[in-house]
């Protein structure tokens, strides 16, 4: 069987309209599912970073790393498997108030999931808790007891276990060339 | 600083850039830019295609024969899908392009006004880069941009998108060429350990073989590699779109791999010891099945586009660069050697070749012409230094493999993408690239109707090209696969054809019809001697093959030199 692992993708970009797009055609081409995206600044002013996930093979990922890549305005991808980062998510959960009052067991679950509640009326509660996937859906199965009415997870958003943004040596190797070639030109105006 | 419109800033910015040939078709949505052309022809020759498909496939010959990007301006909506073809066939074959296609104003987009396509959106995963300029300050921008990234690294199409306000807007023109992006690294560093590695590893080879693609004429590496291959003693081969690059006659170069290619080459592609590829990318038309490729060759891959290392094949050593500075650095390092034993081994296979294929395919002594035929007698009659365009099926194999070279960037072939009807409109680019050299076009009955209006810009622009219809009144390769893998079922293969000869004299091209051996020779000595287009129709053999053939994802090793016989 094809080997099968999650992979986390970070693409850092410039901030062009239509990147996501050029990004996302080419998971499209391999029959790739994106299992979460989430696309925010990076630590660099000016450079955007997307973190995809995505389950497939190391092959298959290396692949589309160098492909993305490849495009013009994508300035670096990598590819991480959950031992390289440390990850988050967030997800929301709004619940019929009365029902959690009745249950009897409400703070006990807040304080258990490490969870936080974001608002409270008299008809429904919106509670918050950020962790890995099977946390986030553990507190879901948890909730559901006393009906979910709607709940929302967002991406996930991944930091290397590096000290630097892995781009910042390329970025820097760029530099150079830039200087080169403004150095270049300088000297053939001049000559 | 002048103020002038966006239109004419966009022309401004195409002389900067040394353009002094366009290929297009006006429309609505582009009309400013006509105008502005047309007080600029003493710098620009624009030509006039009859469909905008026509006008890339010229540009795509004028730029692969040129070596320069090739420009295209069409309207939008329709013009620009309709150059979509041509996009998708420079992109896949490395062809630097800059298309401008004309786009509604932008108060109008998104709002399905007429004429209006999202090109940026349908363009994007066939373009190297696709671009809208928004404002008129950015027209110099894009630009400078667009032929950067065409014509460096890994070369490609460039489409920028221009809404008709931007066209008609003023800025403060001042043009600035680019050649830096934070974003692209064009030529990659080459990582001097590993070319030590393949240096040692080549001298370690009892068994080495080359194959190189056309990384070497876009790189101009072709004394490069002469130089390596004499030095190294390796017997080498190419793919199709290498085809030129060394002559033919090269004692050391064995022909061309691949699904018709030299038996040779192929068979040894799976003797080798270790396998050196250069400036090609395991295509499958190259590799057939990629389980049975090489399997027991070490094998190094040279090329400038990173995601191509181990794309389709695993290698062992990868070195990211350009083909010239790459084998110029290979060359100090590799031993001078002979392999004339192991050389030789791929000349005998090749003789059988010679004796079971190529013989009776282009020296018959009797029986209706064959395809093979003409095209070696085309290539004798034009010393061996036309430059030949092909169209695609069974006349872009026999143009391949009986034409023989002597000059580089002399074979224009729709390689990759495999395009019927890419032939004409770039065989009329090729010769606007190259007008004092022969050009002659090798197509078939099915891929000339295909872009056939191009007849009218010959006319017009009195392009000299030679046109060899080789007509078997049957789309060729198709048909041989229903004989060879689909029972002789001929399903929807045969064609009624017009009268080509009538139809060239309609736009003034002088054109003839032959079908016997005897009258051949003259017949092409007419075409040749005539100083403007010609078109010579030949009747071929109607159940002519091209042979030898690896049938589609079998093993290299092992190719049909005839319905009955394999090797």
């Amino acid at each position: 069987m094809e080997e099968n692992t999650l992979y986390t993708v970070t693409v850092y970009s410039e901030n062009q309209v239509g990147l996501l797009n050029q990004v996302s055609i080419i998971f499209t081409r391999r029959n790739l599912n994106i299992w979460s995206l989430s696309v925010s600044s990076s630590a660099i002013e000016g450079i955007h970073k997307f973190t995809i996930a995505c389950r497939t093979s190391k092959a298959m990922i290396e692949k589309v790393v160098k492909q993305i890549e490849k495009r013009i305005d994508v300035i670096k991808a990598f590819y991480y498997t959950d031992d390289d980062i440390i990850y988050q998510e967030i997800a929301l959960y709004k619940v019929p108030t009365d029902k959690l009052l009745e249950c009897g067991e409400f703070e006990e679950l807040v304080r258990k999931h490490n969870a936080k509640i974001l608002e409270m009326n008299s008809t429904f509660t919106v509670i918050q808790k950020s962790g890995h996937c099977q946390e986030t859906t553990a507190l879901f199965n948890d909730l559901n007891r006393y009906g979910v009415l709607q709940f929302v997870r967002s991406g996930r958003v991944a930091i290397t276990k590096s000290k630097v943004e892995h781009v910042t040596n390329f970025i820097e190797e760029q530099e150079i060339r830039r200087i080169h070639n403004a150095r270049e030109n300088e000297k053939s105006i001049v000559e | 600083m002048d103020t002038i419109n966006g239109s004419e800033a966009l022309i401004k910015s195409l002389i900067a850039e040394g353009v002094k040939t366009i290929f297009g078709y006006p429309g609505g949505q582009i009309i400013p830019v006509f105008d502005k052309l047309y007080s600029y022809k003493d710098k620009v020759n624009h030509i006039l295609v009859r469909h905008e498909q026509g006008a890339v496939h010229a540009a795509q010959g004028f730029a692969r024969v040129s070596g320069e990007p090739g420009v295209v301006i069409v309207t939008s909506g329709p013009g620009a899908t309709n150059v979509l073809t041509g996009v998708a066939d420079a992109m896949i074959d490395s062809t630097p392009l800059v298309v401008i296609t004309g786009q509604v104003p932008a108060p109008l987009l998104g709002s399905d006004s007429f004429q209006e396509t999202d090109v940026v959106g349908v363009t994007l995963p066939i373009t190297k880069w696709s671009y809208q300029i928004r404002k008129p300050e950015e027209i110099a921008w894009a630009v400078a941009r667009a032929f950067y990234i065409a014509k460096s690294g890994r070369p490609g199409p460039v489409v920028l998108d221009f809404p008709k306000d931007v066209q008609i807007g003023n800025v403060d023109f001042e043009y600035k060429k680019c050649d830096y992006i934070r974003s692209y690294q064009p030529n990659p560093i080459i990582d001097y350990k590993s070319i030590s590695q393949a240096a040692s590893m080549i001298n370690g080879a009892k068994k080495p073989f080359l194959i190189f693609g056309q990384g070497i004429i876009l790189s101009h590496a072709e004394q490069e590699l002469k130089d390596f291959i004499e030095k190294s003693g390796i017997p080498c081969a190419c793919t199709l779109l290498g085809l030129s690059a060394l002559a033919s006659d090269f004692k050391q170069f064995k022909g061309m791999v691949g699904m018709h290619g030299n038996l040779g080459p192929n068979k040894k592609t799976n003797e080798c010891d270790v396998l050196i590829a250069v400036g090609m990318r395991f295509d499958d038309r190259v590799t057939s099945d990629v389980n049975t490729y090489a399997k027991q060759a070490k094998i190094i891959h040279i090329d400038i586009d990173p995601s191509e290392i181990g794309k389709n094949i695993p290698v062992e050593i990868g070195i990211l660069g350009n083909a010239k500075d790459v084998l110029n650095l290979l060359i100090e390092k590799v031993d001078s050697s002979d392999h004339s034993n192991w050389s030789e081994e791929f000349d005998a296979l090749n003789a059988i070749e010679n004796e079971k294929v190529t013989l009776p395919e282009t020296k018959p002594e009797s029986g209706y012409l064959n395809m093979g035929e003409i095209v070696d007698k085309v290539s004798q009659a034009t010393a061996n230094s036309a430059i030949i365009v092909t169209d695609v099926g069974q006349n872009q194999m026999m143009a391949a493999r009986y034409s023989k070279f002597t000059i580089t960037r002399s074979l224009i072939t729709s390689g990759g993408l495999g395009t019927m009807g890419f032939g004409l409109p770039a065989a009329i680019g090729a010769k606007i690239a190259s007008p004092e050299r022969e050009v002659c076009f090798f197509t078939g009955d099915g891929g000339i109707q295909m872009t056939l209006q191009e007849l009218g810009t010959i006319m017009q622009e009195n392009t000299a090209v030679k046109i060899i219809v080789l007509n078997n009144n049957w789309l060729g390769m198709v048909r041989q696969w229903q004989e060879l893998f689909f029972n002789e079922r001929y399903s929807e293969t045969r064609m009624v054809n017009p009268d080509f000869v009538k139809l060239a004299e309609a736009y003034g091209i002088k054109a003839e019809t032959v079908g016997k051996r005897e009258e051949i020779d003259d017949a092409i000595k007419r075409m040749i001697d005539h100083k403007g287009a010609y078109l010579l129709n030949v009747n071929v053999v109607e159940n002519g093959m091209v042979f030898p053939m690896i049938p589609g994802g079998k093993c290299v090793s092992k190719m049909m030199l005839s319905t009955k016989e394999w090797y």
